[in-house]
């Protein structure tokens, strides 16, 4: 009964959204005011009844209602609660459902915070965000119904994925969909701006909260994956350059140069139709990751099974959702022209740099998933990129953005003159210079090429980023939130861009062949196998090891490594263990038996490998605390306010 | 036309690849690949066990064998391992390794640590040879027989059910699917 309901509330819930869409853009069209006003009910309709849809399936799992086929395929009466819940996201239909969700939840907090914008350009926002809802709405109920039943239901589930039994892996989805589809908002406020015309500034301040809260997001989702990679594929890498992963990571880089062109375009009014394309752009990105995950275009291994009228369905409307915006933006971006002029050596100019550079590795990224795509297609041959293409490609729009960044914050806006800062430039840089000298030959004592070079480049963004909001609140100034959270956001590029560069130096990797007793040394610690045991766990068996790890006689920790056999799917994952000491990340992996009591253990220690993740928090956190500054919310807009007295003002 | 309209263009572009990536999906992983029913290219490569001798594709004929397409960066390889070490033990043919774009040091690592399952490792250290087999993205695996013909390929992490449906049914004296 439940999933006959769940489907039933899909059904209205698609009906609501076709009218949310409906009344939303034709409305101001036509100019009917109770056109206007049915959007919001429309809006909450909807959202209700995903919501109900949502519960539903939450209800079969929980229940473990076998008769559905999703249930079936994707738990198992042995499955803890939590994964039980969290295998809803576990697979293709379930991940739509969270889409939509996720969707009906953004779509419901813009009708709220826009509330006190003019109705006519709230409804095109919400007639577009319909659009967008329909479209997901309509390619669940037509190609991947997640309540279809089984008849006869299977007496136990299939089991979740054993890969996915992972609490980071778990909660992963639903943040980085929560990035993704949050793009969706600007998404809609920039085609809700091209279709009433109204191309001044006031569009851009009234998306860039929302903007910064889905790139926060975004931040965070894409760390945790890379978290869960690090240690549940037992390899000890935490970026692989997968297809899946750089669909996250394209619409990760293209935001954020559109929260930078963004914050361009509200504060002196240029790079209007440049953002326009942005906002367009990160969207699409998003809604071609997806695309790119579901069709089975592109081979990976964390992508769900591939059905090519899937691939059909999205790519029909990619092309309607991407081609009308971007038609909508060659009608209307001749129509801007900026009035406002800057100098080289400007702030602007340095954040036009900032936003070149962010494409161009967008571009590189792209190019490299797409490649091996483009070539079958043209019938040249099949090409294949993988790591080696990536890292230098990326690296060499990386570290141009690194240096121009601690630059460009000393900058101001529209003078180019960077005398006045030119001290406070120089002796930050001096003292990043000594700092990641001590950092590179007093701790570490050797290193790369590159090695001072990125360490360097890290500290001086730290530095640089405080000078501003320190000078403030020496003279007395009050420090608004949205410097506060630049600070906290660029300072976290920084730890990243250490954190990186001390990885990729120091870290030491042994792969070793150890009998119960002995030991082996691997930089200052040392490692002693104490044998394995049998384990048991609620869904798996497995064998799990004991390591015993001292540092100059002292006790560090006990790692408890594990292979699991997961008895339904039959698969095997390694549970790395991983502990923190002194700055350094240390990893125990279990590998093979290899007889007579002797088993292989990967041994590694990254010094600062757990930074990476830290600073995409923090990076998360500066976009947050950005993202609630008081100014985006206080002013009561309205028709008659034309905004061309803001542009050009600091707001 | 106005500058503004080259994004369109860009995209409709686009769309027009992802469609013709469209049409030739449902048979990937399963084949297409124009080299089926062709000769395999033929390489010579540094061996990764034994650094005197190379790998040589001429030598390889009169018998059938799978090459892998594998790397230490490769996460897909990781997952199929596992099913490579139980085909080794099979012992239905040898399997070739081609590691590709490698660190030799790691590669090593690797097979100590999860085990070997190749009679031989070509080192591909340019990609070249992985450029003439059409290789798309590691792993993938190519079935060639004894005349050197490639007779199938599979991209992603081999599985079980493709071992024993797909390669295993190939091979001559496997009238039946089972191993």
């Amino acid at each position: 009964m439940l999933p006959e309901l769940g489907q039933f509330a899909l059904i209205l819930a698609l009906l609501l959204a076709g009218m949310q869409a409906f009344f939303g853009i034709a409305g101001p069209m036509l100019g009917r005011d109770r056109w206007i006003a049915a959007v919001t009910p429309a809006v909450a309709g909807q959202s209700v009844m995903v919501a109900l849809a949502v519960g539903c399936l939450v209800a079969s799992f929980v229940s473990n209602d076998f008769s559905v086929s999703y249930v079936a395929g994707n738990s198992n009466s042995a499955l803890p609660l939590f994964y039980r819940v969290a295998a809803l996201w576990g697979a293709h239909e379930g991940s739509l459902l969270l889409w939509i969700l996720l969707l009906a939840a953004w779509t419901v907090a813009v009708a709220i915070g826009s509330a006190r914008l003019p109705p006519r350009f709230a409804a095109r926002v919400l007639g577009v965000l319909g659009v967008v809802s329909f479209g997901f709405l309509l390619f669940t109920l037509a190609t991947s119904n997640p309540f279809a039943r089984l008849d006869p239901p299977l007496p136990d589930g299939r089991d979740l994925n054993p890969i996915l039994q992972d609490p980071a892996l778990a909660i992963h989805p639903p943040i980085l969909y929560t990035g993704y589809v949050g793009f969706a908002v600007a998404f809609a406020f920039a085609c809700a701006a091209m279709l009433e015309g109204r191309l001044d500034a006031t569009w851009a301040r009234w998306t860039r909260p929302w903007t910064t809260a889905a790139w926060a997001f975004l931040t965070c989702g894409i760390a945790l994956g890379s978290f869960w990679a690090y240690y549940e594929l037992g390899w000890g890498g935490f970026w692989f350059w997968d297809p899946v992963e750089n669909a996250s990571f394209m619409p990760w880089l293209v935001g954020t140069a559109l929260v930078h062109s963004l914050a361009v375009t509200e504060k002196r009014g240029l790079f209007k139709s440049w953002t326009l394309l942005l906002a367009i752009l990160t969207f699409s990105l998003s809604m071609l990751g997806t695309f790119l995950v579901r069709s089975g275009v592109l081979v990976s291994v964390h992508s769900f099974a591939a059905d090519p009228a899937r691939g059909i369905f999205i790519l029909a409307f990619l092309v309607i959702m991407i081609g009308g915006a971007l038609t909508l933006y060659a009608w209307r971006a001749p129509l801007l022209k900026s009035s406002a002029g800057f100098e080289l050596g400007a702030r602007e100019s340095f954040l036009l740099f900032n936003n070149v550079l962010l494409i161009t590795a967008a571009t590189t990224v792209f190019a490299g998933t797409m490649a091996p795509l483009i070539s079958d297609a043209l019938r040249l041959g099949t090409v294949s990129v993988g790591p080696p293409y990536f890292n230098p490609t990326f690296l060499l729009s990386m570290l141009p953005l690194a240096a121009l960044l601690s630059v460009g914050i000393h900058s101001s806006w529209k003078r180019g003159r960077l005398k006045d800062s030119q001290r406070m430039l120089l002796i930050t840089l001096l003292a990043a210079a000594v700092l990641a000298c001590a950092l590179v030959y007093g701790i570490y004592q050797h290193g790369l090429v590159l090695t001072p070079v990125g360490a360097l480049l890290g500290i001086w963004i730290i530095l640089s980023s405080f000078v501003e909001p320190l000078s403030r609140w020496r003279r007395g100034l009050r420090v608004p939130r949205g410097m506060l959270g630049m600070t906290i956001a660029h300072s976290g590029l920084g730890v990243l861009v250490i954190a990186l560069t001390t990885v990729q130096s120091f870290t030491l990797e042994h792969d070793v062949a150890l009998a119960p007793g002995t030991t082996t040394t691997v930089g200052s610690y040392l490692f002693r196998f104490d044998g394995v045991q049998p384990i048991e766990g609620p869904n798996y068996d497995g064998i799990g090891a004991t390591v015993t790890v001292t540092r100059g006689g002292a006790p560090v920790a006990v790692f408890k490594p594990q292979k699991r056999q997961y008895w339904v799917q039959h698969q095997l994952t390694s549970e790395t263990a991983i502990r923190m000491d002194h700055g350094n990340n240390i990893l125990v992996a279990l590998g093979e038996d290899l007889g007579a009591g002797r088993w292989s253990l990967r041994l590694q220690i990254r010094p600062l490998v757990s930074f990476i993740w830290l600073a995409a928090l923090i990076m998360a956190i500066g976009g947050a605390v950005a993202a609630s500054d008081r100014r985006y919310r206080n002013s009561k807009v309205t028709e008659a306010a034309v905004p061309a007295a803001a542009e050009g003002s600091a707001a | 036309m106005n500058r503004f309209a080259v994004p369109m263009a860009v995209f409709a572009a686009l769309v027009v690849v992802l469609a013709l990536g469209i049409r030739h999906s449902p048979q990937k992983g399963i084949i297409l690949s124009p080299l089926i029913g062709k000769p395999a290219p033929l390489f010579s490569l540094p061996s990764l066990n034994d650094p005197a001798h190379a790998v040589v594709s001429g030598d390889l004929k009169g018998r059938w064998y799978l090459l892998n397409v594998w790397g230490t960066w490769c996460v897909e390889c990781r997952a199929e391992h596992q099913m490579l070490l139980e085909a080794r033990d099979a012992h239905a043919l040898p399997l070739i390794g081609l590691d590709w774009k490698d660190d030799d040091a790691r590669a090593r690592q690797w097979l100590t640590q999860f085990g070997n399952p190749y009679e031989a490792i070509a080192l591909d250290h340019s990609g070249r040879t992985a450029v003439d087999f059409g290789v798309y993205g590691a792993p993938e695996t190519f079935l060639i027989n004894a005349q050197g013909i490639v007779v199938y390929k599979y991209v992603g992490p081999l599985t079980r059910d493709v071992w024993t449906q797909e390669i295993l049914p190939r091979l001559p004296g496997h009238a039946g699917g089972s191993s």
